[in-house]
Order: C-alpha cells, then sequence, then structure tokens
C-alpha cells in the first residue's frame, strides 16, 4: 500500500483547524502541518480552496479536502482501522451531525457576538443564546454519554470534537467577558466533560492555552477595528 | 414489525422535496403530514423543538432534522440505490459541494431576488460566479454523480424548479444555455426523471408565493 502523504494547512488558534488536528490525532497519522501566517493566505491555500480560501484544508496525497466537518469524516472513513470517531448507528450518527451543525450554525456565532457586544445591556443579550445552547446541549451530553466521559460514549466521538474545538475560545470569552459560560451549577455535565476532553491525550497538544489565546484575541480584535494596519 | 415512516413538510419547502425524492428513490413508504408554518402542530414543535422546521423525518418514532442530515441518514438507514459515493474523498466532495450549495450559492440567488434596482448588478455578478462553479463540477457527466441521480443532484434540486420561478418573477435569465451549458442540460434531465417530476409543487402557487415575499422585501417600510 502507498504510504499516506497528509499535510494540513491550518493556524493553531482555529477551532475549525484543531477539529481536524484532534481527528488525526485519534488516528495516529502522522501529518505535516503548514502554519498559514495571520493577515495572509498562501498560494497553497488559494490553489487547494479556491471556493472559499478558507483554513482548515487537509490535503491527502495531493488531494485537497474542505470544510472541518467534511474532513473529520473524511479521516474516519480513510483511516477506518483506527478506534472510530462516528458512531456506528445512523440515528445515532443523524443526531451528531444535527448538534454539530448547531454548533456552527447557531451556538459558534452567538459565543463571537459576546466578543463583539458594545455595552452591558448588548453583552447581556447576547449572553442569553449561548447559555440557551449550552443547556441544550448538556441535556444531549446526558443523553449522547450514557453516563460515561464523552459524547462519544467511553472515549472521543464526532460530536466531542465539533463542540470540543470551541473550548478555548469559549474559556476566552468567558475570561474577557467576566461571565461563567460552561457553569459548574448549571451545566455541571459539560463542566467536567470539558475538564476531560482538554486532558484527553488526542486534544491536550492542540487546544491553545487560555493565557496565549486571550493575547491573540486582543490582536485579532485589534486588526477587526483597524484594517489598515 | 413494519416500519413508520412519517415525514413533515410543507407544500413548497425546496428542502423537504429532497427527502420526497430520497425516499421515493429508495421506494420506501411513509406517511406525509402538511405543515402551516403560521400555525406549528404540536408534533412538529415537539419533533424538532430547536429550529421547529421541517422537514422532520420520523422514523419509528424518533425524529430527525435537517435535510441534508436526513439525506445521510436515509442512506445509511435504506443501503440498496445508494445516494452517496462510496468513495471517500468522492463523498468528502459531494458534502461539500452540498455545503457550498446552500451556503453560498442559495443566499447570493436569494440576495440578488430581493435586491432593489441598484444592487442586482453586484448581486448578480455573486450568483453568477457561484453557478459557474456548480457548471464546472458537471462537466462530462449527467448527474453530479454520473450516469444516476445521487445525493448532489438531491441537494441541488432546488435549482431546477425555483430558479426559474425567480427568473420569471425578476423578468432576468439567470442560467441561460450559453454561458451555463451544463447545468441547463442538468435542469432538464432532472426535470424530467421519473421519480423527480411528479413531486413539483405547483407552478403558479409557487409564483404567487415568492411574488409576495419580493414584494415584501422591496415594499419601503410603512411608518405604523
Amino acid at each position: 500500500m502507498a504510504k499516506d502523504d497528509v499535510k494540513l494547512i491550518g493556524a493553531w488558534p482555529s477551532p475549525f483547524v484543531n477539529r481536524a488536528q484532534i481527528a488525526l490525532n485519534i488516528k495516529s497519522v502522522k501529518y505535516e502541518f503548514l502554519e498559514e501566517k495571520f493577515g495572509s493566505k498562501s498560494e497553497l491555500l488559494l490553489k487547494s480552496n479556491p471556493v472559499h480560501k478558507k483554513i482548515p484544508v487537509m490535503i491527502h496525497n495531493d488531494q485537497p479536502i474542505c470544510e472541518s466537518l467534511v474532513i473529520v469524516e473524511y479521516i474516519d472513513e480513510v483511516w477506518s482501522s483506527g478506534p472510530s470517531i462516528l458512531p456506528s448507528d445512523p440515528y445515532d450518527r443523524a443526531t451528531g451531525r444535527f448538534w454539530a451543525a448547531y454548533i456552527d450554525d447557531k451556538l459558534f456565532p452567538a459565543i463571537r457576538g459576546i466578543g463583539t457586544a458594545d455595552g452591558e445591556e448588548a453583552k447581556k443579550a447576547a449572553i442569553e443564546p449561548v447559555i440557551e445552547g449550552l443547556a441544550y446541549l448538556e441535556e444531549e451530553f446526558i443523553k449522547s454519554s450514557k453516563g460515561k466521559n464523552f459524547f462519544g460514549g467511553d472515549k472521543i466521538g464526532y460530536l466531542d470534537i465539533a463542540f470540543g474545538s470551541f473550548l478555548g475560545w469559549i474559556r476566552v470569552t468567558e475570561k474577557m467577558n467576566s461571565v461563567k459560560l460552561i457553569d459548574e451549577s448549571k451545566t455541571p455535565n459539560l463542566f467536567k466533560w470539558a475538564e476531560k476532553f482538554c486532558a484527553d491525550n488526542s486534544v491536550k497538544d492542540v487546544i491553545p492555552d487560555t493565557d496565549k489565546l486571550s493575547e491573540f484575541a486582543k490582536v485579532l480584535m485589534a486588526k477587526l477595528r483597524n484594517p489598515q494596519n | 414489525m413494519a416500519e413508520e415512516v412519517k415525514l413533515f413538510r410543507t407544500w413548497s419547502s425546496p428542502y423537504a422535496l429532497r427527502i420526497v425524492w430520497a425516499l421515493k428513490l429508495k421506494g420506501i413508504e411513509y406517511e406525509t403530514i402538511f405543515e402551516d408554518l403560521t400555525n406549528k402542530s404540536p408534533s412538529l414543535l415537539q419533533y424538532n423543538p430547536i429550529h421547529g422546521k421541517v422537514p422532520v423525518l420520523v422514523h419509528d418514532g424518533k425524529p430527525v432534522c435537517e435535510s441534508l442530515v436526513i439525506l445521510e441518514y436515509v442512506d445509511e438507514t435504506w443501503k440498496h440505490n445508494p445516494l452517496l459515493p462510496q468513495d471517500p474523498y468522492e463523498k468528502s466532495m459531494a458534502r461539500f459541494w452540498a455545503n457550498f450549495g446552500d451556503d453560498k450559492l442559495m443566499k447570493s440567488i436569494w440576495q440578488l431576488f430581493i435586491a432593489h434596482e441598484k444592487d442586482q448588478d453586484v448581486a448578480a455578478v455573486a450568483a453568477l460566479e457561484n453557478l459557474k462553479l456548480v457548471e464546472e463540477q458537471l462537466k462530462g457527466k449527467k448527474f453530479f454523480h454520473g450516469e444516476t441521480i445521487g445525493y448532489l443532484d438531491l441537494a441541488f434540486g432546488w435549482i431546477a424548479n425555483i430558479v426559474s420561478i425567480l427568473e420569471e418573477i425578476m423578468s432576468l435569465k439567470l442560467v441561460d444555455g450559453e454561458r451555463f451549458p451544463h447545468l441547463s442540460s442538468w435542469i432538464q434531465h432532472f426535470m424530467d426523471a421519473p421519480v423527480i417530476r411528479d413531486c413539483w409543487p405547483p407552478r403558479d402557487k409557487m409564483i404567487i408565493k415568492f411574488q409576495v415575499m419580493r414584494e415584501n422585501y422591496l415594499a419601503p417600510a410603512t411608518p405604523k
């Protein structure tokens, strides 16, 4: 069998890139990480993802795969002999995919909304949908984990990756806005899960440290406010 | 024990049509529940509490929501007449393009549809660029996956129906045979396919519906 050549175009602060990294780690796949410079897009990125020009892009034996959740499913299907990421039951797979779409379409934009809210009233209003969303996920965790450590049960699965990849940014948002989002009293299961997820071998070197990510967030906010710099 | 399959839909939803087609292609018997989204049934709200939207597929009492998620569920549950390719790379391409269709293409065509005259040119550029990308995917193929209808044809099916309705209302030809020969040809093949063609919602009703929607968007805000 030909040797696998795997490259991942990405950047360390991106939760979408982190998803691909975690999935590759779960499967023990060796890959070359091609770090994009903040504020510019490499030739390779533009060539590999001409439609969106976004990271992550995984290049497997010269074939590019784009979109973080598409990449995670691809990794699961190609390296099928490794620990499985998606559950085997079609209904459980559908449930995982539903919640991953919810996280991308609703929850993550709401979390970003806290950071960009101007003033106390706006911030309070921005926090509400996030708390609501996390309450849904707390419920889903109880159903899906069946008493075990992760959404995927005994080990990290698809929804753990889809949601867990945002934990770095959730923590930064909590710190920079003095708000508790994953609250030990309100979402006790998510609280415990977050710690276990971030400590897992496939995750611990991927999700950025909160302080480092906070520093980056400040640079990012400054650049968004002053694009010419 | 006989399987129980229900589909919550509206008469016009293109997302729900994807599932109607998929179930037909697989020969699955099911019960249809038509919803009025201005007056949602308790069942719909119970099965889709997060979004309250259609389609919802309920299989032996268990709900599945979000049309592309439902398509994959249908394909994985009833494995004959597969919709998605087997090869992981081909599968990832199909998923990528389906997402593009919903996230970029549909939005850009909608933006053009509700654009005021002064904004139409700019909106048209984006819509045409996105349509060109889809056109390129069809080169040398009858349907997106080859000779038979599959996942991506169902995901893009709304193009075959809604675009001509929007074109008629706007008096603007978007998908013309010269600029989009492959897409135009695909539309013809898809419209004519026996499994597909009997499911279209009534065209005159669709025209009225979209005309009203457009008028609401274009009307200047009236003071209360």
